[in-house]
């Protein structure tokens, strides 16, 4: 799809500026150019398509959706309307209570909330033209897993007294809200979307790749696959560690993981890396501070990031 | 943040932000009132912070906009064509 792109690349660097093939310089910045703009056409289709299918679907049908539904069901279809269904953090409370108070059990509400964080459109987008379909089939795949048991789990354990909240739960059933939208509304909050997304992380992005391209031209494969490709036993929960504070940032993470999984990391600690970027959200957890006691909070980060990193040893071995 | 006056047809309009606090909510609300200022039309444009009257809309994805009681959108920042659209549907 995009050789034509890369042949121009080529063309304009070789043939129109005679450029010299193997300078370190000449080769990071082919590839930071080449790069940029193949990230960004594939970005900027693949949001607009997501937030254009994403139109059809909003929390408060997932909530009429979920209500009458047992447990593991829940989780599952939670975790996956999670992939669906568009989901701010800044939105948490009111999702989390909404959820209570229709009396869906707490651990299908935990599977929604690892699951909807964890396939974001930018995720998903990045992911999918950085490493292409089968990487972003595997993470989603396993992002699900983690979703529907880390859900299951905390639905277990009864810890429903650490909601701090009083929540008076509903006793009729929910009546579906009805907004009517046009195939034009769509597009146009799709593409409202999408420019908001985009506007965000370009820069994040840039950056990313030019420090991915520094590493690409300049840093030789031997030195990574020495010393950062994740072959010791403590990489997978190192990784796991460094991706919390990351969140905001993951537009611009990603780029850097290709580099170094093309230089030799092992792509099991790369993908505990990514989930852990997106579903390890420390903002989303401040904000669910306000509602939830600490306590539980712990144990919803803890139980996520023990099935990253098994999720990370799994792949290290077999891939 | 509470406007009180009647439109032409002598029926006032209310129009709700429902929203925690959050800077697509402020947006919307900013271009709710953009919207009704272009339009010229008088309406009561009120801000909803709080959660048990948000929850008791069935809304759960803030921000949201609401139109005499009706529930237009969810999660959504409209932007003021899209709002004044919403408000002439309603008039």
């Amino acid at each position: 799809m995009f050789e034509y792109w890369e042949r121009m690349v080529d063309f304009v660097f070789f043939s129109i500026l005679n450029l010299d093939k193997t300078s370190l310089f000449v080769k990071a910045s082919h590839f930071f150019i080449y790069d940029t703009v193949k990230i960004f056409i594939l970005l900027l289709f693949i949001i607009f398509s997501v937030s254009f299918l994403r139109t059809w679907f909003n929390v408060e049908k997932v909530r009429v959706y979920l209500q009458d539904k047992s447990q593991l069901t829940g989780n599952i279809i939670a975790s996956l309307f999670g992939i669906i269904t568009p989901f701010c953090s800044c939105s948490a409370i009111p999702l989390f209570l909404g959820f209570i108070q229709a009396r869906i059990p707490l651990g299908v509400t935990f599977s929604f909330l690892i699951s909807a964080p964890l396939n974001n459109e930018v995720a998903i987008a990045m992911l999918f033209s950085l490493f292409g379909w089968k990487i972003s089939f595997l993470y989603i795949s396993f992002g699900l897993l983690v979703s529907v048991l880390g859900g299951y789990i905390i639905g277990k354990m009864k810890l429903e007294k650490y909601i701090l909240m009083d929540v008076k739960p509903l006793n009729e059933k929910l009546e579906n809200i009805k907004i009517k939208l046009t195939c034009k509304q769509r597009i146009v909050q799709a593409w409202q979307n999408t420019k908001d997304i985009f506007t965000k992380i370009y820069l994040y992005i840039i950056t990313g790749i030019a420090v991915g391209a520094f590493i690409h031209g300049y840093i030789p494969t031997d030195f990574i696959s020495t010393y950062a490709s994740g072959n010791n036993w403590y990489s997978v929960p190192l990784s796991v560690l460094l991706g919390i504070p990351m969140y905001s940032n993951a537009a611009g993470v990603m780029p850097l993981v290709e580099v170094l999984t093309n230089k030799g990391m092992l792509l099991g600690s790369a993908l505990s890396f990514m989930m852990a970027v997106t579903a390890l959200s420390l903002p989303e957890a401040l904000i669910l501070k306000k509602i939830l006691h600490v306590k539980l909070i712990c144990i919803f980060f803890a139980i996520i990031s023990l099935g990253i990193i098994i999720i990370g040893y799994i792949f290290n071995s077999i891939l | 943040m509470c406007y009180t006056f009647q439109n032409k047809k002598g029926k006032k309009m209310k129009i709700q932000i429902l929203g925690t606090g959050c800077t697509k909510c402020h947006t919307l609300a900013e271009n709710t009132k953009k919207a009704v200022a272009n339009l010229g039309i008088f309406a009561q444009v009120e801000k909803v912070e709080d959660l048990n009257e948000i929850l008791s809309y069935n809304v759960i994805n803030t921000p949201a906009l609401v139109i005499d009681e009706v529930v237009k959108s969810t999660g959504q920042v409209l932007s003021p064509k899209e709002i004044e659209k919403l408000i002439k549907d309603n008039l």
